[in-house]
């Protein structure tokens, strides 16, 4: 042991972790949002002002700083707007590579939320993807965005870029 | 169906997985550390730095010459912690401390173990208490906390 200790070179790193434990508290507008995956549907709030759909829902509308109280219900169907395919194996990674994630603009809904892509080949996926929302089995269904598995290809034609362009 | 009133919250860890380099101040005193020792730096008109610095925080001038310290010293302020959270680096109530070592001219924040409160008052002697040397990684936490001396 002790030959072992005096073998041992002079200290040159240090590890040093940052680490916060909290609680994080939804709050009543994402609450009806988690609560929708909890039962396999996308809830989100419309602006009364400028009648854009935000999902998930925050409660207002950061352009009209009003509240949203009108809550919509979503369907699974989405195109994907922008995407990246990622190569690059990182700590805690739970998936595979390569994989797709996108952001996902639901029919409807004028924000979009990052969402995983499966089903398609990295080289075949386009802005303007059709896609579809697989959820998890119903008894695994529960208040977080993981109820959704992933998002598939429909097989409809691509959307033209334009007709999005707005939602980039 | 789910309570359509609940307000969810839920327990969340952000956490970065930091390294850092050392540099050779730094790790000349936590190279000492892992020997079981403590090490100052002398500063400017032979002041004498603990933990050490690469420079003296009243001049910037360069500091030179690792010098031994401790493992005995005395406390300067302190502050009781009657309830230790859970990462708290003892589990039974104790004082976070600025600990003059002898031979040093700065304090260092360190650890005092102590069955009451009462008896940490500023002055009093302490001593260094290591961990066993297998258990050293070279890390301020192998000095496990001070102790009161001749207790
Ligand atoms: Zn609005």
């Amino acid at each position: 042991m002790a030959a072992e200790e005096t073998a041992q070179g002079p200290v040159t790193m240090l590890s040093t972790p940052i680490r916060l434990d909290y609680n994080f508290t939804a709050g009543v507008a994402q609450s009806k949002s988690l609560r929708g995956y909890a039962e396999g549907r996308f809830i989100g709030q419309r602006c009364p002002v400028c009648k854009k759909v935000y999902v998930p829902s925050r409660g207002s509308c950061p352009k009209d700083a009003v509240a949203t109280t009108e809550e919509v219900v979503l369907p699974n169907t989405a195109t994907v707007t922008t995407f990246c395919v990622v190569n690059v194996p990182f700590a805690g990674q739970s998936i595979e590579i390569p994989y797709i994630t996108a952001s996902i603009l639901l029919d409807g809904a004028d924000i979009t939320f990052m969402g995983l892509i499966q089903g398609i080949a990295p080289e075949d996926v386009e802005m303007g993807l059709r896609v579809e929302a697989v959820w998890v089995p119903k008894e695994e269904l529960g208040p977080t965005l993981a109820s959704v598995k992933y998002f598939q290809p429909t097989g409809e034609p691509n959307r033209e870029v334009s007709t999005f362009a707005e939602h980039l | 169906m789910a309570d359509p009133t609940e307000i969810y919250t839920s327990p969340h860890v952000l956490e970065y997985p930091y390294a850092r380099s050392t540099g050779p101040i730094i790790g000349a005193f936590l190279t000492a550390l892992r020997d079981g020792k403590i090490v100052g730096v002398k500063g400017s008109k032979g002041r004498v730095i603990v933990p050490p610095t690469e420079y003296d925080p009243d001049t910037a001038e360069e500091t030179s010459g690792i010098v031994d310290v401790g493992p005995g010293g005395v406390i300067e302020t302190w502050a009781w912690v009657d309830t230790p959270r859970f990462d708290a680096p003892l589990d039974t109530p104790f004082a976070w401390a600025l600990i003059r070592l002898d031979g040093a001219d700065t304090a260092m924040l360190h650890v005092v173990a102590a069955p009451t409160s009462d008896v940490v008052v500023t002055g009093t002697r302490v001593t260094a208490e290591f961990r066993p040397a297998a258990e050293r990684v070279g890390s301020m936490h192998d000095l496990r906390c001070f102790v009161l001396e001749g207790k």
